[in-house]
């Protein structure tokens, strides 16, 4: 703007221009910025959701291939035939996971129980419940080791028996806390109805205000189910797995996510295809475990009470 | 038959809050009696006191003396015997939500034990009948359950589940208060008819609704009872300054 | 009395009820046998003091059993690990030895009753940062985008893939590295690294295998993704929306926006998210195991074999030769229980702070 005379008014007013492009400038900034920030987010989310896609497809492209009727009923045959099954796997996951529920559900229902309607708000509550978490997050493969010790080594052998106590005590902290969860939802109002009547309040806890909660503590329990279910690391060393069937509590047993393992880092091709339709077979399971948790509560876990 | 009750020096506290402070009142068997009084003035406590459902809630304390019929309910026997023998209707109607119209009826008995299946059906006609819900229930007792019904029907049937234990005294905390005005005049019709056979104490906002169905009333204060006498005078010559404030509207 | 009570006059004689209704008049007494026989079954019931008290004794029996597994996995752990802490002390966990035949460094030597934990230290912390480097920046934009950005139909179907990811097992993400990420690795992207990234010493030439530090990050971030995502939805979404009306009203972009008023705000609750996932992976097992190589051993190549503490607990436990070796592997657990412990309890703390007490979700 050389060249003009200088006044007062051209000054202010190429102030007010410079001002101006600036300001275009700074907003043009920053609405690249935005655009930029949606962007990189949208790029996040299917980045997430690409290995997940990836994982599903290839699990079902190759296990679908290796599934059959005999895979469902066979045990596994010896290296080098082709063909068996993880019969005796799903069988003994089915046994394992069974034992476990018998240990960790009821405790944890307790558990759940009283941290719900003996213990609101006293420390004694908060800290069993900070417990629960913490416990929650411990490694799988310490409690292996763990009840390892406590019962494999004093048995002498590995056992079904030790699998399941220790897929057990790994439900126990998980269903507590969904149990607290939907037994806090359970409006006062029924409790008081219950009292009221004169009902005893241990009789009140269980047929009313335990009943009014079942279906999100039915949810809660299957929830720990499937997560346990996939569970390796705790039953190498105590499980130990098992090439055979087998029923006694006392001598080790297959677990699918056990055989999955052992089938996938050795070096026989025909056992890495039983490994995938395995992983085919549990994925689907858990899922469906999962889909139904989600069906369940999104439906409104207490009917009707309000 | 109805019982009545004795207060005396009743004083409860939530935590430090001194809720009701030296109550002092007798309530007639087979009457019915109206609390009233402004919102937080104690009246809910007080009833609360009575089938010791105010100590549910761990920082509550009560001191003082209650007697029904013959009974020291602070004395002679435990929260959940008194509660068998005085039931309660709440402000909210609150039913059970897992089950059917008949089980909920019947709950405050099958949750102790009765099991007699032939007089649970009687007792549960009869119930239904006494709390005037029968007739339109009838045909689902079992199918339908306790929370599909609408707001005034659940009421009644809360009342009937009180009825179902044959208690002597039945307390009543705002019962119509969430409930339209059909249903409202359906449950003051029950009360009329019900305090033959029980002791009936009914706390109230409306005071219309007191003037209907009580002998007695007794206005609240701040957590003190003020004035406790005959409906009738209480609305047309109250003695405290307070209560006539009240009635006529200038607070509350 | 003024003129005002009078009007308030009201009958005493209450309306009747209408002929007919239902009800009508009460049966005079009833059936008195039937009413008495509930009264005196009623009466005659007791106070059942004993089953209530004993019905919550078993209750607070059972919640104490939480406390009760926790001792028993720490007692039984120290219990075992005795023999190698009397060996070796504390400089278990730095000690290096010379091999006597190829005097080289040597951490982890059974034949000769050698053990030190360090590489195992290193190789969890490695494998753990690096998943931390990936999966944060990505759970975080997941869950901003969630939150702030997603289109209503779409949240639900994401926020359950997301979910999904977190339940599937350790050992399918193991199968899937195994057979797909490592020779993907292997093929294209390890070569990739040391051709563009081999100058910064991170990247050497050590591995042709695609196995290693790089593909078991890569693993665990897939795995950590879900938990720190949706912790810090959890945390963002606790952010109340009139910070957010706030700084739109002050003409802010969106994105602006959710950095000021968001992220700002939500900042304790993801750092606790972002522990959890540290957490997480430092304990995960048979995925690492199975594609991070099981060497003993301390490289600086990211490219290199490893072993985490996890990891050769899973590989060695089951066929330690002697008590020594059984014995370090437990001390190795040990520090493994207190380490996640720690971590765990902190996060926990920080994400309780932000969404103050809100029940924990069962991650």
């Amino acid at each position: 703007m050389g060249g003009y005379p200088r006044s007062p008014r051209v000054d202010a007013l190429r102030k007010t221009l410079l001002k101006l492009q600036e300001h275009n400038f700074r907003s043009r900034v920053r609405t690249v910025t935005d655009g930029a920030a949606t962007g990189l987010a949208i790029l996040s989310t299917v980045l997430v959701v690409a290995p997940l896609v990836a994982i599903f497809i290839y699990l079902i492209y190759k296990g679908a291939s290796s599934l059959s009727w005999a895979f469902f009923t066979d045990i596994p045959k010896p290296v080098g035939e082709a063909g068996g099954g993880m019969a005796n796997a799903i069988a003994g996951s089915a046994m394992l996971l069974g034992l476990g529920s018998l240990i960790g559900v009821p405790i944890g229902i307790s558990g759940g129980i009283f941290l719900a309607e003996y213990g609101r708000g006293t420390k004694l509550a908060n800290a069993v419940r900070f417990t629960a978490d913490v416990l929650n997050g411990v490694p799988s493969i310490v409690m292996g080791i763990a009840v390892y010790s406590l019962i494999v080594v004093p048995q002498g052998h590995f056992s079904a028996f030790s699998g399941g106590v220790a897929l057990g005590i790994m439900m126990v902290p998980t269903v507590c806390r969904t149990t607290e969860e939907m037994l806090l939802m359970v409006p006062n109002a029924v409790r008081e109805a219950a009292l009221a009547l004169g009902v005893p309040n241990w009789r009140s806890v269980l047929a009313i205000t335990v009943k009014t909660a079942s279906p999100g503590i039915i949810t809660g329990c299957m929830l720990a189910f499937a997560r346990v279910a996939g569970e390796t690391a705790p039953l190498i060393f105590t499980a130990f797995g098992n090439v055979g069937w087998s029923s006694r509590l006392d001598e080790p047993i297959a677990a699918l996510p056990l055989q999955i393992y052992v089938y996938a880092i050795s070096p026989y091709d025909e056992w890495h295809r039983l490994a995938w339709a395995g992983a085919l077979v549990l994925i689907v399971l858990i899922v469906m475990a999962v889909s139904l948790v989600r069906y369940v509560t999104s439906r409104g876990v207490l009917k009707g009470a309000s | 038959m109805g019982v009545g009750i004795e207060v005396t020096n009743l004083n409860a506290w939530y935590g430090t809050n001194h809720t009701l402070q030296d109550i002092n009142l007798n309530i007639p068997a087979n009457h019915a009696t109206a609390l009233i009084g402004p919102s937080g003035c104690g009246k809910s406590t007080f009833v609360r006191c009575l089938n010791r459902m105010h100590e549910t809630n761990p920082i509550a304390r009560v001191t003082g003396t209650v007697v029904i019929g013959d009974l020291d309910i602070y004395k002679d026997c435990k929260p959940v015997e008194i509660r068998r023998r005085v039931g309660m209707v709440f402000q909210r109607p609150n039913p059970f939500p897992t089950m059917s119209i008949y089980d909920n009826v019947c709950a405050g008995l099958k949750l102790n034990g009765y099991t007699n299946r032939r007089a649970l059906d009687e007792i549960v006609e009869k119930s239904l009948k006494n709390s005037a819900l029968w007739d339109e229930v009838k045909d689902d007792l079992k199918k339908k359950s306790g929370a599909s019904l609408s707001g005034g029907q659940q009421q009644r049937l809360c009342i009937a589940r009180a009825l179902a234990v044959d208690p002597e005294v039945i307390l009543m905390d705002e019962p119509a208060s969430a409930l339209d005005p059909v249903s409202t005049s359906k449950i003051e019709d029950l009360i009329f008819q019900l305090k033959a056979q029980y002791t009936i104490v009914i706390v109230t906002h409306n005071m219309q609704q007191a003037a209907r169905v009580a002998e007695k009333t007794g206005f609240f204060l701040n957590g003190r009872m003020v004035e406790f006498d005959s409906t009738h005078k209480i609305f047309t010559n109250p003695s405290d300054k307070r209560t006539e404030d009240y009635i006529t509207g200038r607070f509350g | 009395m003024s003129s005002n009570v009078t009007e308030i006059r009201i009958n005493q004689v209450q309306f009747q009820p209408e002929p007919g209704a239902p009800g009508g008049e009460p049966p005079a007494g009833g059936e008195p046998y039937e009413v008495s026989a509930i009264r005196s079954f009623l009466l005659a019931r007791g106070n059942s003091a004993l089953a209530d008290r004993g019905f919550q004794w078993l209750m607070v029996l059972c919640a104490l059993t939480i406390f009760g597994i926790v001792v028993l996995i720490a007692s039984e752990l120290v219990i075992r690990s005795q023999l190698a802490w009397k060996t070796f002390g504390f400089d278990f966990f730095f000690n290096a030895f010379t091999d006597p035949y190829s005097h080289l460094r040597m951490y982890w030597d059974p034949v000769n009753g050698h053990f030190s934990a360090l590489p195992f230290l290193y190789g969890t912390l490695v494998s753990s940062f690096l998943a931390l480097l990936l999966a944060v920046p990505l759970a975080i934009g997941v869950a901003v985008f969630l939150t702030e950005m997603c289109p209503g139909v779409l949240r639900g179907p994401l926020a359950f893939i997301t979910e999904l990811l977190a339940a599937i097992p350790s050992v399918i993400y193991g199968l899937w590295a195994v057979f797909v990420l490592v020779p993907l690795l292997r093929e294209h992207l390890n070569p990739w690294l040391m051709k563009f990234l081999g100058w910064t010493g991170f990247f050497g030439d050590d591995n042709p295998t695609g196995l290693g530090f790089v593909a078991a990050g890569i693993i665990l971030a897939i795995m950590i993704l879900p938990i720190v995502s949706s912790l810090t939805r959890e945390v963002m979404t606790a952010v109340p929306n009139s910070q957010r009306e706030a700084a739109l009203a002050l003409g802010a972009t969106r994105w602006e926006m959710i950095r000021i008023a968001v992220l700002r705000n939500a900042r304790i609750g993801i750092v606790g998210a972002i522990i959890l996932g540290l957490g997480r992976a430092l304990g995960e097992t048979m995925a690492v195991t199975m594609v991070i190589g099981n060497s003993p051993e301390i490289h600086r190549s990211l490219l290199a074999n490893g072993s985490t503490m996890a990891s050769v607990i899973a590989n060695e436990f089951a066929e330690a030769s002697g008590d020594l070796h059984l014995s370090a592997l437990m001390e190795i657990g040990l520090a493994l229980f207190i380490v996640t412990i720690i971590v765990n309890a902190f996060a926990r703390l920080l994400v309780w702070a932000v969404t103050r007490g809100a029940p924990a979700s069962t991650h």
